[in-house]
């Protein structure tokens, strides 16, 4: 069995008494897409930004290709990068400076044509000049996701990356994704609230309720351990539990 | 420390400036502005005050001098409130960028503030007034390079409170350096102040580059031994600047407020 790109070992994050993250252990293969999925608060984005080094945890490790996050963070995110719905971009600046200055900041050589790839990639042409104060969320959304690429990235952090795409754009988005993953052998952690989204990208899903892992497997795993007929029932039934 | 990410966070507000009035106001607008409206009091107090020797000369000097300190400070900091007013801290600290770099790319920028300020006020000075700020002569290179750091000092202070804080904070990107200008002794001497008062300036570095101004302007001497002082006070100072800005950074990563704190 291949050696995991990344592994969490009981991870937890406190703040004052509340409980974020509480003895979270978890993998991700090469070239797999891992789901993390679970109800508002159940402690998602904490755990990516303990895995971004954005939140230093109370207590368990990190490592990432074998190295450990907490002395090794340069040289491990140079490899990594992360698209969310919810994260900006400086405003003031074009598509194009913003993806410029992404690359240098990752030592990129070669720029012009790497952004052109991501741009042709993410079908950004019409807006690439424009100023990003002046984009659309989904344009938005599509610049994330163009920076997480633009750095060749060998794992990727996807908070709600199709959110605020239309389906076309979203459909593309998730085959890019796939594709990426096939040829490059990217590793992806992939959180979403789209069900069908979860069981269509997801190889394996971790589901989260107050911190804790409570279930771990395939879509298909899932479902039939909690007896629900699919993904959504097992998701609405976790989260009420958790109200 | 890599070269490469510090001048990507340079170019990235170099950017800014591009399209900008209002962050091209900063640097020409205000400093200017200043410099007229001093530079007319000054003139109109040296007619009824001829008493005074030197008087424009001490007092343009001082407002050109500590302008430069103003804006090492605020290139610090600005460059900081940028980044927290784009929600861009997050992208920036999760990528291999370094704290030290970030604050290398801040030092830069207000290298490049200073730089711009210094010309304009320069000229300025000289075409409205006659002023010749060189008249300092050769002690004018020591007085810039103590007031730039000991703007660097406030400005990683100023930083530091806001990383801490948030952005309800960013009022003291303004502010702070006020608090230091009466203990910096710009337009009056150290001995003016109460004895107390003059235990705390001679503390402050930039106290000593203007006691040491005026001493080179009224041919008084040499001003060894403020520059001394200032060097020594810079000196210590930055390094405990720094080491909270590193100490902040980690407590702010530890309390989650890192991700938060443009919110």
């Amino acid at each position: 069995m291949t050696a995991p790109v990344l592994q969490a070992t009981n991870l937890t994050k406190r703040f004052g008494e509340f409980v974020a993250v509480n003895d979270v252990s978890f993998t991700i293969r090469p070239g797999e897409i891992l789901g993390l999925l679970g109800p508002n608060g159940a402690g998602k984005t904490t755990t990516m930004h303990m895995l971004l080094g954005l939140i230093t945890p109370t207590s368990g490790s990190i490592h990432v290709f074998g190295m450990d996050l907490a002395t090794q963070r340069e040289r491990i995110l140079q490899q990594v990068n992360f698209s969310s719905t919810y994260i900006s971009m400086p405003m003031a600046l074009t598509v194009e400076e913003n993806l410029w200055v992404v690359a240098r900041l990752y030592g990129m050589t070669d720029i012009a044509r790497r952004v052109d790839d991501v741009v042709k990639k993410l079908e950004m042409e019409e807006f690439r000049r424009k100023i990003t104060r002046k984009l659309s969320s989904g344009q938005m959304t599509r610049l994330t996701l163009a920076k997480a690429f633009l750095t060749e990235p060998k794992i990727l952090f996807l908070d709600e990356p199709t959110a605020s795409l239309d389906p076309d754009i979203a459909h593309k988005i998730r085959t890019l994704l796939k594709e990426e993953r096939r040829s490059a052998g990217l590793s992806i952690l992939y959180t979403s609230h789209n069900m069908r989204e979860m069981e269509e990208m997801s190889d394996r899903i971790i589901f989260l309720q107050r911190g804790r892992i409570v279930a771990e497997g395939t879509a298909q795993e899932i479902v039939a351990r909690f007896g629900q007929a699919d993904l959504e029932d097992v998701f609405l039934k976790l989260a009420r539990e958790s109200r | 420390m890599k070269f490469h990410r510090v001048s990507a966070l340079v170019a990235r507000h170099l950017y800014l400036y591009r399209r900008s009035l209002p962050r091209i106001m900063e640097i020409f607008y205000w400093p200017f502005l200043d410099l007229v409206i001093w530079g007319f009091i000054t003139l109109y107090l040296a007619k009824y005050q001829p008493q005074v020797p030197g008087f424009v000369t001490f007092f343009l000097g001082a407002l050109i001098l500590w302008d430069m300190l103003f804006r090492s400070q605020q290139g610090i900091t600005i460059s900081f409130l940028e980044e927290l007013w784009a929600r861009n801290l997050m992208n920036l600290f999760a990528s291999p960028l370094t704290p030290g770099e970030f604050l290398a790319a801040t030092i830069a920028m207000s290298i490049f503030k200073v730089t711009c300020v210094s010309v304009v006020m320069g000229i300025c000075a000289w075409l409205f007034y006659g002023y010749n700020v060189l008249v300092m002569g050769l002690w004018l290179l020591p007085f810039v390079f103590n007031l730039v750091i000991t703007g660097w000092v406030i400005g990683v202070l100023t930083t530091s409170l806001i990383m801490r804080f948030g952005q309800e904070a960013e009022i003291l990107a303004w502010s702070m350096v006020f608090l230091f200008q009466p203990i910096s002794c710009v337009f009056y001497p150290l001995d003016v102040l109460p004895a107390w008062l003059q235990g705390i300036a001679w503390m402050n570095p930039a106290a000593h580059v203007f006691e040491g101004m005026r001493g080179v302007l009224s041919g008084g001497g040499s001003p060894v031994v403020h520059l001394a002082w200032a060097g020594g006070l810079n000196g210590a100072l930055l390094i405990a600047m720094i080491a909270l800005f590193y100490k902040t950074f980690a407590y702010c990563k530890r309390e989650g407020s890192l991700v938060r704190v443009g919110e």
